[in-house]
């Protein structure tokens, strides 16, 4: 009798101590997620923070560091901004497809092949982009530079390479249609039936039917697609780095040989040269990118929360 | 029974019934093609511009003329309909077109590059004639990318138990589920930044190690595997725990021999993606573990060359052709090393499916 | 006017699945045609094809004849969003646009048609069909609120509502009171009595209660064996169906003896 209880005891106290051990090891690796997300920034700030406020000659052209990051981070808006025009029709039009127009022996393949673009990594779409796509886009920038030169966007003279802001923006918008169709598909895709049964039954269109059931419904989704895709195209590196012919300060000249570098480029590019003072400017600016891409996320975040619970309700 | 009529009640229309609104024939789609194909051919013929020029100008006159068309005889509730079926699958083809065109470069010009030589040997040479080849950064890739792993795997797995088995919605487990997502936004180049400023603070400026792009990578790659393995405990049934505590099996028990199993499909697959997602990384690796012509096997001391970086370095500066207008030697290695990159993060996608698929959960019957 | 349907030995089909075989039947104009059967007889299958809303399913496909006041709904020429404005569809589920407030629920059937409608002759058709559908004076207070935050059973009335703003001829009812409690049931039994005045109705029920209490004519759907396709076992008056039905089989089920 007594051994048997001294058993159970020894038991559950050895359950008990597994237990514990058990719920701090995934405990502490919870926390070190916090600490590791602190520390990105903690180690960040304590070697960019000085590169704030270093002398004139640190900065190039510039005078300050705002002067200096300025134009970079103009060069990051502008290429995610034309990545985002050219990536948002495409990736809602495949979506659309995927989910709502084709039959699902066609539908299958066509998602299965844009995850694939999703996998592609971005040094190999930065060599395609410079050595396929830019000599293939020169002609075409000769002809936008001869006729719609008055478009300040066009002005010209145009690249003879191709390696210009609006070809870094198009493999930009490539690398990040996969990520907007495949969150936008899955939010089209959850359309329930019940609503789009609903307006078909009123005699509406296919495309009818979308506009009544299925993008009121996908909205939120739909938005947070593309913010996500939006931080995804700020924060790319290489594409950019490599396809960009970097030089020059703001414009909005999208086809000449001067173009605004972008953040994350530019920190690739001059890496090498630094020297610590240097590198603590780059820091610095990454320090930026990381806030930059921190909001953008943070809203996307926020977008969807918010539509969660009102759809909740 | 009274029932109050309303005063001015919805009544069916009273004009005669047709179900037979104007339609295009059936071939229309068909026919506006072959002509817009047409059509776009002579400015090709007569300008001598090229297919992708008549391609889009083909693809222009049919989204043109169908819609007018169809305006014409169905009004303009089919033509937008039909003109939004043109456009999605239009957006669909034109998005097929770089994906097409990108792996068919890769392999066209990759694939004359690859030999054994090419596979195992490194680009140390000791005198101008010797062979090259990729050996060094296949090494680099394979061993900054499995520290990476065992970093990430272990953090990412216990985390993502804390927050399903242990938080389960409370103020921690909601800060790091936001974390998490917050860290699925950072940048790679940050991510390197950071590995770089820690890695410089702790051991001097000018360190360079394999290990430093390990600590960068699993940046990225634990939110990876803790939204998966979220996603693949959720989906354990709560019975089955509830099964094994009425059994008087303890809690980590329970989750160690219980639920774990049953999720494990999805967590390989989980964690076989984070992979091939972070072995084409090049930027943080770029910073961190530098370039170096030697293979190094030991991640925690010298540089150590990745396959991601050395395409990038090899296009940069590609050398002088043999031949002149022949292709540059950095080039080529850098078409060839992008093939196998590519080559290996496809199949660690397949490895990923295939497994997702056959542990798939099985629903209903 | 509403209009009469005329059903002649219609087959259904998913892919290569033969769901519902063989039936013929006319649906009486402004009457209420009732379909009962057990669960998987095919009878919603049925009812959806009436309207060719069954090929919203991909590979659903119909051979034979639907006929509605002489012509074919499945003839070459015939135009599937043609057909669903003329008969309209009420769900098992209550399914207003969530989005959309009570007033935009109403009209969103009109407003495909013409884009541009007076604030007055909106107002008007949601008066009047909010009225049709028994809810103008439980909601005409909040228009403007979202359709969504009604009671089941008042959905379901604006669904009804919704679908006779667009002036159909025929309403389909599926289920439409399976989701609901009894009381929102009885008033939606009271309606369509209402709406019989003026409407063709072919409804699905579950509840052979409810078939008898708002029917005019009754379809008792069956399956032959497991696997086998549905069909119309019997077709009659519901009040030959209810007391003296012709088949064995019908009168098992109604009297409780299977299903």
């Amino acid at each position: 009798m007594a051994t048997t209880v001294v058993a159970e005891d020894t038991a559950r106290a050895r359950s008990r101590l597994g237990d514990r051990v058990f719920s701090r090891l995934a405990l502490s690796a919870g926390i070190a997620i916090l600490a590791a997300l602190a520390a990105v920034f903690i180690f960040l700030a304590i070697e960019g923070i000085p590169g704030l406020a270093k002398p004139a000659e640190f900065y190039g052209d510039a005078s300050n560091f705002w002067g200096y990051v300025a134009p970079l981070l103009f060069g990051t808006v502008l290429a995610a901004i034309i990545a985002l025009i050219v990536a948002v029709p495409l990736s809602w039009g495949i979506a659309l497809v995927v989910s709502h127009y084709a039959p699902k022996r066609v539908a299958t393949p066509i998602a299965y092949v844009i995850d694939l673009l999703a996998a592609v990594p971005s040094v190999v779409f930065g060599l395609w982009g410079i050595s396929v796509l830019a000599p293939r886009l020169t002609p075409a920038y000769a002809w936008l530079d001869e006729n719609a030169g008055w478009v300040p966007f066009f002005a010209g003279p145009a690249s003879t390479t191709g390696r210009t802001i609006l070809t870094a923006g198009i493999v930009l918008a490539i690398m990040i249609i996969p990520i907007i169709t495949a969150i936008s598909r899955e939010v089209f895709a959850q359309t329930p039936r019940l609503h789009e049964e609903a307006a078909l039954a009123l005699g509406a269109t296919r495309w009818e039917m979308l506009r009544l059931a299925v993008f009121p419904y996908a909205r939120s989704g739909m938005v947070s697609a593309v913010m996500l895709g939006l931080g995804r195209a700020l924060g790319e590196t290489m594409a950019v780095a490599m396809v960009l012919s970097a030089g020059g300060g703001i414009s909005f000249n999208l086809i000449s040989s001067t173009n605004p570098a972008s953040i994350a480029s530019n920190i690739a590019s001059n890496y090498k040269e630094g020297t610590p003072g240097k590198i603590q400017v780059l820091i610095a600016t990454g320090l930026v990118l990381f806030l930059v891409t921190f909001l953008v996320n943070f809203a996307a975040r926020w977008v969807v929360q918010r539509s969660e619970r009102r759809l909740a309700r | 029974m009274s029932t109050v009529t309303p005063t001015t009640p919805v009544r069916p229309r009273s004009e005669a019934v047709s179900f037979t609104a104007a339609k295009l024939p059936r071939f229309a789609p068909a026919l506006v093609a072959v002509v817009a194909i047409a059509a776009a051919a002579l400015p090709v013929l007569f300008m001598g511009a090229g297919a992708i020029t008549w391609a889009v100008l083909a693809g222009i006159v049919y989204l043109v003329a169908l819609p007018l068309w169809a305006r014409a005889v169905e009004g303009s509730r089919g033509a937008t309909d039909r003109l939004v079926t043109g456009l999605v699958w239009a957006a669909c083809a034109v998005a097929i077109v770089p994906l097409v065109s990108l792996l068919w470069t890769v392999v066209d010009r990759g694939l004359p590059a690859i030999n054994t030589t090419f596979l195992t040997f490194s680009m140390y040479r000791t005198d101008l004639d010797q062979e090259v080849g990729i050996y060094h950064a296949l090494i680099g890739t394979l061993l900054i990318t499995l520290f990476a792993a065992l970093i990430s795997v272990p953090i990412g797995i216990m985390a993502a138990i804390y927050l399903i088995e242990y938080g389960k919605g409370n103020r921690l487990a909601r800060w790091i589920t936001f974390l998490v997502d917050v860290m699925t936004g950072i940048p790679s180049i940050v991510a390197g930044l950071f590995a770089f400023a820690l890695f410089i603070l702790l051991f001097g400026p000018s360190t360079r190690m394999g290990f430093g792009g390990s600590v960068a990578l699993s940046l990225l790659m634990i939110p990876i595997v803790v939204r998966s393995t979220e996603e693949m405990l959720r989906l354990v049934p709560d019975e089955l725990r509830e099964a094994s505590y009425a059994l008087g099996v303890p809690k980590w028990r329970t989750i160690v021999k219980v639920v774990l199993p049953t999720a494990l499909g999805g967590i390989v697959t989980g964690v076989t993606l984070s992979i091939a997602r972070v072995v084409g990384e090049t930027a943080p690796l770029l910073l961190i573990a530098g370039l170096t012509t030697r293979t190094n096997f030991n991640v925690f001391a010298e540089r150590m060359t990745t396959l991601p970086v050395l395409i990038f370095t090899q296009n940069a500066n590609p050398g002088i052709a043999e031949t002149p207008g022949g292709i540059r030697p950095g080039i080529e290695i850098a078409w060839g090393g992008a093939l196998v990159l590519i080559v290996i993060v496809m199949l660690l996608n397949i490895v990923a499916r295939t497994i997702g698929a056959i542990f798939a959960p099985k629903t209903g019957h | 006017m509403a209009k009469s349907i005329t059903v002649d030995d219609l087959d259904i089909y998913y892919g290569d699945f033969l769901a519902v075989q063989g039936v013929s039947m006319t649906v009486k104009a402004r009457s209420v045609t009732a379909f009962i059967g057990p669960s998987g007889c095919g009878k919603s299958t049925f009812l959806r094809s009436l309207n060719r809303m069954h090929e919203v399913i991909p590979g659903a496909r119909v051979e034979g004849k639907v006929m509605v006041d002489g012509q074919s709904l499945y003839d070459s020429a015939v135009d599937p969003v043609a057909v669903r404005r003329q008969i309209g569809m009420v769900f098992q589920r209550p399914n207003p646009f969530p989005t959309m407030s009570i007033y935009d629920n109403v009209l969103a059937g009109n407003r495909l048609n013409s884009k541009k409608m007076k604030k007055a002759e909106a107002d008007d058709i949601v008066e009047r069909s909010l009225k049709g559908a028994n809810l103008w004076n439980e909601v005409k207070d909040r228009l403007g609120k979202p359709g969504m935050g009604l009671s089941g059973g008042q959905q379901q009335r604006l669904c009804i509502a919704r679908a006779i703003a667009v002036e159909p001829q025929v309403l389909l009812m599926d289920e439409p009171c399976s989701a609901l409690d009894p009381i929102s049931t009885s008033a939606i039994e009271d309606l369509i009595h209402e709406l019989k005045s003026e409407y063709t109705i072919v409804i699905v029920t579950h509840n052979m209660q409810q078939a008898a209490r708002v029917s005019d004519e009754t379809g008792f759907f069956n399956l032959k064996a497991a696997g086998q396709p549905g069909h119309l076992v019997e077709f009659n008056s519901t009040q030959k169906m209810f007391a003296n039905p012709d088949n064995e089989a019908t009168e098992a089920y109604i009297s409780g003896r299977f299903g």
